[in-house]
């Protein structure tokens, strides 16, 4: 009897297995997202995520957390060596663009894409591709002014209005900052990035037809104003003095610190001063400062992709269609305070978690702002290479403010380091 | 036969090689022995040495090597493509040529200050004083910090609200910008540079002090000879092999120079800062496109500098030595 009675387990469990295997074989398949964060977005993430695998519990979900600089260094590596994650959130959006994932074929609605992301679906797709679904915006954000209030009530200096220009901006903050004793008038983050919005306000069009061509006479207008105002002290070197190379410098403490006038950064920073600053000093952002061409700001965001190396592409295509989806983007907005890319929740409005007033305030100039933003910006944002022009204008910059060249070395510079980045990209 | 756990162990780990001897014969087992080593030295060392050269050779964005086209020695033209070689500005890659002569300059400052400081503190850590123990210890101590830490620290000394300037104003002084002043911040990394790594030279210096026989200081005492004679005639020939080594190892660590001061300056301002580590770093892996070649290029030309300057050292040293011997 007990022989027969292991013959018939054993039997059993053999007959049992192929049913089996699938089952644990769903139960191990795992999506892995490279993530970053600048306030509490990984934090919202994971508790969406969690929802997303209790209603579907064959897919496991991986979400490793890592520092911005590894999503700027460490990613492209892994990418060109084919050991990229199933999915990552990146903001050099066309930088990798060969390498991501095609999900148009996999989504559920394609229509519901093709609607809601219209905007930003190109900003994903490599050179030469019109229809590809390669991700999505986890929110659209704009680089803008963010101002101490306080100081100025202080001064006794009214804000500057609306369509106040950048030079007006840098007299208003210079004289705030003389009466209260700020120790900087203007901080703008050390990023070409963050120069492109006021040099494209000045007149830059960084391109000259369909090619990259990043000096100009708007772009030598706004450089110029910032290495003056680099010599006359109403920007600090040391925000940009700190650090060299393509390194980026944010002048995040300094703002908290109430040291700052005006802070040129962009929308992100929100949460993370509501936090720090809380109502510590009246902040909040304001419209961005003009030029004769326009009031922009530099559209940007990070994105969601996916890699074309995955081994699960259709639990990717069901990650990013559960992120995607009118509730779950509306409930992430909400809680990290970002804008948003997608345009049926952009039409209702997101009813933003922002209790303080400085908070209110600062999204409603945010919303304002991306509506004025330069059809140069789009463009700019949305080309593959924007990167090499940004990294050309600010080392170059950066030199001629530290007594190393001449602006109009500088600019030569600019030019043969974009000439000579695009052609090592194999740009034509 | 001996017993006990030692025992035990050494027979269990003594039959795969006694079977492997027999296999193999006892005249090819030193290369068994030597395998794992030349195993990890072939995968770390060897190996991209050989893929860097390949690097060096070829063009394109690619990583992976076999999409890379072959371009020959046009990535080591253009680093020295220079219409006047003393002028930065008529260089093609000026920032290659800016972080050569920074770090020119860092090694001549930092070699020399690093080997002389070393050399003082070994010679007074080596006499006999109270503490002797704890100040040996807090010399090697910045050793065993992380380069990152080294950075922060001296970071949080050296910024404008920092402690130093805290001293300053103290004193009726007005704040000194140490690391927004490209003077300044180039004169700080060497003497971070020096504090951090000076511990593990003197280390090297006074093993050499010690090995040195007393009774040769002794005999000098007795003849009534002056400490700088003892210093020329006894310690410094006797050091030298020493400090042949501090020298090399010096040398080599400073031009290698990257960790500790990129934290700490990133490079700036400017290019102040940057060192040809930094600029093979960035133009390898910080910017968008990822000019490996010429990453690979400039660190092979770094390594050939390195190599020549290593054997200079060598070849003096052992002219060193036979002139002593002639004596």
């Amino acid at each position: 009897m007990p022989m027969l009675f292991r013959r018939t387990l054993l039997a059993g469990i053999a007959a049992l297995l192929p049913a089996l295997m699938p089952l644990s074989a769903r139960a191990a398949t795992e999506v892995r997202i490279m993530w970053y964060s600048d306030g509490n977005e990984g934090e919202v993430a994971r508790d969406l995520l969690n929802r997303f695998e209790a209603a579907n519990p064959d897919v496991k979900v991986i979400l490793d957390n890592v520092p911005y600089k590894m999503i700027m260094e460490t990613l492209p590596q892994l990418v060109s060596s084919g050991q990229a994650p199933d999915m990552a959130r990146v903001t050099d959006l066309g930088g990798q663009a060969d390498a991501y994932l095609d999900i148009g074929p996999l989504v559920k609605d394609r229509a519901y894409w093709e609607k809601n992301y219209a905007t930003t679906l190109p900003w994903l797709r490599p050179a030469g591709n019109t229809t590809g679904i390669f991700g999505m915006m986890t929110g659209i954000t704009t680089t803008m002014p963010i101002v101490n209030e306080t100081l100025f009530q202080q001064a006794g200096i009214p804000l500057p209005g609306p369509k106040a220009t950048w030079q007006e901006w840098g007299v208003a903050t210079k004289a705030v900052a003389q009466k209260t004793g700020a120790a900087i008038p203007i901080a703008i983050d050390r990023s070409g990035h963050r120069v492109s919005g006021p040099a494209i306000s000045m007149g830059a069009k960084y391109f000259d037809g369909e090619n990259p061509a990043l000096v100009d006479d708007g772009l030598k207008t706004m450089t110029k104003l910032i290495y003056d105002w680099h010599r006359d002290g109403t920007m600090s070197k040391q925000i940009w003095g700190s650090v060299g190379g393509t390194a980026y410098r944010g002048a995040n403490e300094e703002f908290a610190n109430g040291q700052v006038v005006l802070y040129f950064s962009g929308v992100w920073q929100f949460p993370q001063f509501a936090k720090t600053i809380g109502d510590g000093f009246d902040w909040h952002g304001v419209p961005n400062p003009c030029g004769p061409a326009a009031c922009s700001g530099m559209p940007g965001g990070a994105a969601l992709v996916g890699y074309k190396s995955s081994k699960h592409p259709a639990e990717v295509a069901r990650v990013m269609d559960f992120m995607a989806s009118e509730p779950v983007m509306a409930e992430y907005l909400a809680r990290t305070l970002f804008l948003s890319a997608h345009a049926g929740i952009a039409s209702k409005g997101v009813n933003y978690d922002a209790k303080t007033p400085q908070l209110q305030k600062s999204l409603a100039a945010a919303q304002a702002n991306l509506l004025n933003l330069s059809p140069v910006a789009f463009r700019l944002q949305g080309y593959l290479r924007n990167r090499i022009m940004f990294n050309a204008l600010i080392v170059r910059l950066n030199q001629a403010i530290a007594g190393e060249m001449t602006l109009d070395e500088a600019w030569a510079r600019m030019t043969s380091d974009v000439a000579e980045g695009m052609k090592a990209a194999g740009v034509k | 036969m001996s017993r006990g756990p030692a025992a035990l162990v050494s027979r269990a780990i003594d039959w795969p090689f006694e079977a492997l001897q027999r296999a193999l014969g006892a005249a090819r087992m030193p290369y068994v022995f030597v395998a794992p080593n030349l195993l990890v030295f072939g995968i770390f060392v060897a190996a991209p040495m050989i893929l860097n050269v390949w690097y060096a050779v070829t063009g394109g964005t690619q990583l992976m090597p076999g999409d890379r086209p072959f371009v020959g020695a046009a990535n080591f033209a253009e680093l020295l493509d220079c219409t006047n070689h003393f002028v930065v500005a008529t260089c093609k890659q000026d920032r290659f040529w800016r972080a050569v002569g920074n770090t020119a300059w860092f090694v001549v400052f930092q070699v020399v200050g690093l080997v002389l400081i070393s050399l003082v503190t070994a010679l007074i850590l080596n006499r006999r004083m109270p503490w002797r123990g704890f100040f040996r210890a807090v010399f090697f101590y910045p050793v065993l910090l992380s380069p990152v830490v080294v950075a922060l620290i001296w970071k949080w000394i050296l910024q404008p609200d920092g402690v130093l300037n805290a001293v300053v104003v103290a004193n009726g002084g007005t704040r000194i910008p140490f690391l927004l002043d490209p003077s300044w911040a180039f004169i700080w990394t060497i003497v971070v540079s020096i504090w951090a790594h000076m511990g593990f030279y003197t280390l090297i210096l006074l093993a050499g002090l010690q090995a040195i026989p007393s009774d040769l200081y002794e005999a000098a005492e007795m003849d009534g000879t002056a400490h700088v004679r003892v210093f020329w005639r006894i310690t410094m020939p006797l050091l030298m092999p020493n400090m042949m080594v501090v020298l090399v190892l010096a040398l080599i660590r400073a031009v290698q120079s990257f960790d500790e001061i990129f934290v700490l300056t990133g490079g700036g301002p400017g290019t102040a800062t940057q060192y040809i580590v930094q600029f093979i770093y960035e133009t390898a892996f910080a910017n968008q496109t990822h000019i490996l070649g010429l990453a690979a290029a400039a660190s092979m030309l770094v390594g050939g500098v390195l190599l020549v300057l290593t054997l200079l050292q060598l070849a003096a040293s052992a002219q060193a030595k036979r002139s002593e011997a002639k004596r």
